[in-house]
């Protein structure tokens, strides 16, 4: 059999080492990336709700300005009606939580997702097995998560794994707004993983339902009994605001 | 605007409702069929309510003349008409859709099973798609999942949730040993009712809707309602929004072939292939955020051009980047398709022949990788675009090779394509009004996405308003195309032949 060697030794030295630092604040994605909106509500017109009325998924609320991050896709819409700047976009990526009312703007300081209680931390030791749960996700949020374990973003690193069944996991991600025909399949799938659990839910669809929010066939994001711990924004979230908000969530980050 | 009432027409182009010609069901089918005969292909069959009648609407494609043509025909409320399914088995999921979503029921069809409601699954009596289902109605026969009886015959089932990080859908296995009989494969898990979402948005939303039909073709889907209400508005795109949505529309072709490409290298263990394509789909999926802002081109595209302006900087950057991707992407290819251990198991795995891709009226890298010659880029280019100029990447054998091939070929294809639209970027605006839509009106978008021919049909009111919309990713046409590929193979090869076909559950289940 011919050994293709040299070839395949080339290759690896130009294809290089592309794998990126270990994520911090300092982290910064390129700046054309749609991140976190920045609200002036100083600047507002009175009256003016422009903004609002250029949201696809309601997002953004007047007097006073508000804008909740669990419904926002990062359309651009809203920045771009604003007459005034009060409403810009930022490429910060930073943007998890761990309670849902930390993802509403409002102009004041961000709140970023919270370190869980030491016992679980504990418990967990230094790996986090999580086994995720499409329910109506458009593939997105789905293949935005696989490139959180590629080469690149590898947070295999951090013992963060995506695994094949809720028995080995420690917790589930759960992506897509839950159709009503995925709803019973997602409740099976948390009773199967073993407590501690931890229940993170990634995409506008899955906090809120986002353009599907209001559909019959769907359950407007994660039924409101079942406990989330971490709200990972966007439509899709970037790898990395994945990546930080689980950082932080395990406290491993700075 | 008004319209003409043309026998046929092009893609982008609105006709009349009362144009389409309406005939009785049963010349309805034989027409169709006799279409069918002579090369059309069905595009879309779908139903519209009115009062109590039904209007059901076929659109057909006649790919050598580059047209469209549109047949109708009514029924009455709870009524009935002769199936084609039988006959051109393409149609088998938009009938079964027709039955559910309106309650006419096809006559004949031979496999009248729900399609995307599933009130059992709703109810909570059970993940398992068995049972009765669907909306009660009597006249549709239960459908239990087909079984293969025999000494050692075993059922092998999965899902809706899997193993990976993808899309819930489930899949039933008859085998023998490893041998697969049949496969059937049973999706609906995903209905979101996208559709009905789309029509009761606000217009300016709607893109944003259209975006999420399916991650990973938001361009094409996004294009695609373009079209639509371009056609409906009356608008002509200027120059230079029409180039830069070509290099969107081909970037995310780009995008999903090399991801595709890395992913069918790690079902094989070729792991240097497996590490190396996901950073190289990453730098495309970058390109393609610097030229649109966001990873997949969402919040780029609206009716009219482009939400922004894009900068002769951006684009002289998005060359460059391009450049690089492709020497190093070539030199993996090269590589993996070099490897003894790769093409041992892509050659002769998961094959579909010419026949049965036609009948199933496969779309995309799954009918040309089957010797099927069929590219909406060639065969209905977008309105003002000039079509490809030439023929697609087309093989013969039909198997897991030759779709990895064709994905190769057209990965190159496309960055020829993009360099030489960049090269050749028209200055000026990028977006036009839209005026008013034109009442009464249909009018259809077809792109080429990734996966194979997207199809959007708009139907409005005497108004303008936007009264349905129906959507056919090709994902619809090409999952039975898996189903097909699987027969006689070992069950180990099921996940290395599902991703040669790549298919979406989200663009099926709507
Ligand atoms: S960027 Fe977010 S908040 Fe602003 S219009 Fe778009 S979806 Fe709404
Ligand atoms: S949040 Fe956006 S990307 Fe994620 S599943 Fe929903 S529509 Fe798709």
């Amino acid at each position: 059999m011919e050994v293709r060697m040299p070839g395949l030794i080339a290759t690896w030295w130009s294809q290089g080492r592309r794998t990126v630092p270990t994520p911090s604040d300092a982290s910064r994605l390129p700046e054309w990336f749609r991140g976190r909106p920045v609200l002036q509500p100083e600047r507002c017109l009175p009256d003016c709700h422009a903004c609002r009325d250029a949201c696809p998924t309601d997002a953004v609320n007047t007097s006073p300005l508000r804008l909740d991050l669990g419904r926002c896709v990062a359309c651009p819409e809203c920045a771009a009606a604003c007459p005034t700047g009060a409403l810009t976009m930022s490429s910060d990526h930073r943007l998890a939580t761990t309670r849902r009312d930390d993802l509403i703007l409002d102009g004041g300081p961000a709140r970023l997702a919270q370190a869980m209680e030491s016992r679980t931390r504990r418990l967990l030791g230094r790996s986090l097995r999580l086994r995720q749960v499409s329910a109506g996700g458009c593939n997105g949020c789905e293949s935005e998560l696989a490139t959180a374990g590629n080469v690149v973003w590898d947070m295999g690193r951090f013992g963060i794994q995506f695994v094949a069944s809720p028995r080995h996991a420690d917790g589930i991600v759960v992506t897509g707004p839950v159709s009503a025909n995925m709803e019973q399949a997602l409740r099976d799938t948390w009773e199967a993983v073993p407590a501690p659990r931890i229940l993170i839910a990634v995409g506008a669809c899955a906090i809120s339902g986002g353009v599907f929010c209001g559909s019959p066939q769907c359950r407007d994001g994660v039924p409101a009994d079942l406990p989330v711990d971490l709200y990972v924004p966007g439509c899709p979230p970037h790898p990395l605001t994945f990546l930080d908000g689980v950082l932080r969530l395990l406290d491993r980050l700075g | 605007m008004t319209l003409g009432p043309p026998k046929s027409f092009r893609n982008g182009q609105a006709v009349p409702g009362a144009a389409i010609p309406t005939v009785a069901p049963r010349a309805f089918r034989d027409l169709v069929i006799a279409a069918c005969a002579s090369g059309a292909r069905v595009c879309a069959l779908y139903a519209l309510p009115s009062g109590g009648e039904v209007t059901l609407h076929v659109l057909l494609a006649h790919d050598d003349v580059g047209r469209l043509s549109m047949l109708a025909t009514r029924t009455r409320a709870g009524g009935s008409f002769p199936s084609m399914a039988s006959a051109l088995p393409s149609t088998q999921a938009m009938e079964r859709a027709v039955f559910e979503d309106h309650g006419v029921l096809p006559e004949g069809h031979p496999w009248l099973k729900p399609l995307r409601r599933h009130p059992a699954l709703q109810a909570g009596s059970g993940t398992e798609p068995g049972g009765p289902q669907g909306p009660a109605d009597a006249r549709r026969p239960e459908h239990p999942f087909f079984r293969v009886e025999g000494a050692g015959v075993h059922e092998v089932a999965v899902g809706p949730v899997h193993a990976g990080v993808i899309e819930p859908g489930h899949f039933r296995f008859q085998c023998s040993g490893e041998t697969v009989h049949t496969l059937e494969i049973h999706l609906g898990y995903q209905h979101r009712g996208a559709l009905a979402r789309l029509v009761a948005a606000r217009p300016a939303h709607r893109t944003a809707i259209a975006e999420s039909l399916v991650g990973d073709g938001a361009i094409s889907h996004g294009l695609a309602y373009g079209v639509v209400a371009e056609a409906l508005g009356g608008v002509a795109v200027p120059e230079r929004a029409l180039a830069l949505r070509q290099v969107a529309l081909e970037l995310e072709r780009i995008s999903d072939h090399v991801g595709d490409f890395g992913a069918l290298c790690n079902d094989v263990g070729y792991l240097p292939a497996a590490s190396w394509c996901p950073r190289l789909r990453g730098d495309i999926q970058n390109a393609l955020g610097l030229l649109t802002g966001h990873r997949f081109g969402r919040g780029f595209l609206v009716p009219g051009g482009l939400i922004a302006p894009v900068g002769d900087d951006v684009l002289a950057e998005l060359a460059r980047v391009l450049a690089t991707f492709g020497r190093e992407f070539t030199q993996v290819v090269s590589l993996a398709l070099d490897a003894p251990s790769v093409l041992s198991r892509f050659e002769g795995t998961g094959v579909v022949s010419q026949a049965v891709a036609r009948d199933l009226g496969l779309l995309g890298v799954a009918a040309r990788a089957s010797g099927c010659d069929l590219d909406a880029r060639r065969d209905h280019p977008l309105p003002g675009c000039r079509p490809l100029p030439s023929a697609p990447s087309v093989q013969a054998t039909g198997d897991v090779l030759a779709r990895a091939r064709v994905r190769v070929a057209e990965t190159t294809r496309s960055l020829e394509r993009i360099q030489a639209q960049l090269a050749a970027m028209p200055d000026g605006p990028v977006r036009a009004p839209v005026g008013p839509w034109a009442g009464d009106a249909v009018a259809v978008g077809l792109v080429e996405g990734s996966r194979g021919q997207v199809t959007h049909v708009g139907i409005t009111d005497a108004n303008g308003g936007l009264a349905a919309y129906h959507v056919f990713d090709p994902s619809l046409l090409n999952w039975p195309g898996l189903a097909m590929a699987l027969r006689g193979q070992q069950i180990s090869d099921f996940p290395l032949c599902n991703k040669s076909f790549d298919l979406s559950y989200a663009g099926h289940d709507l």
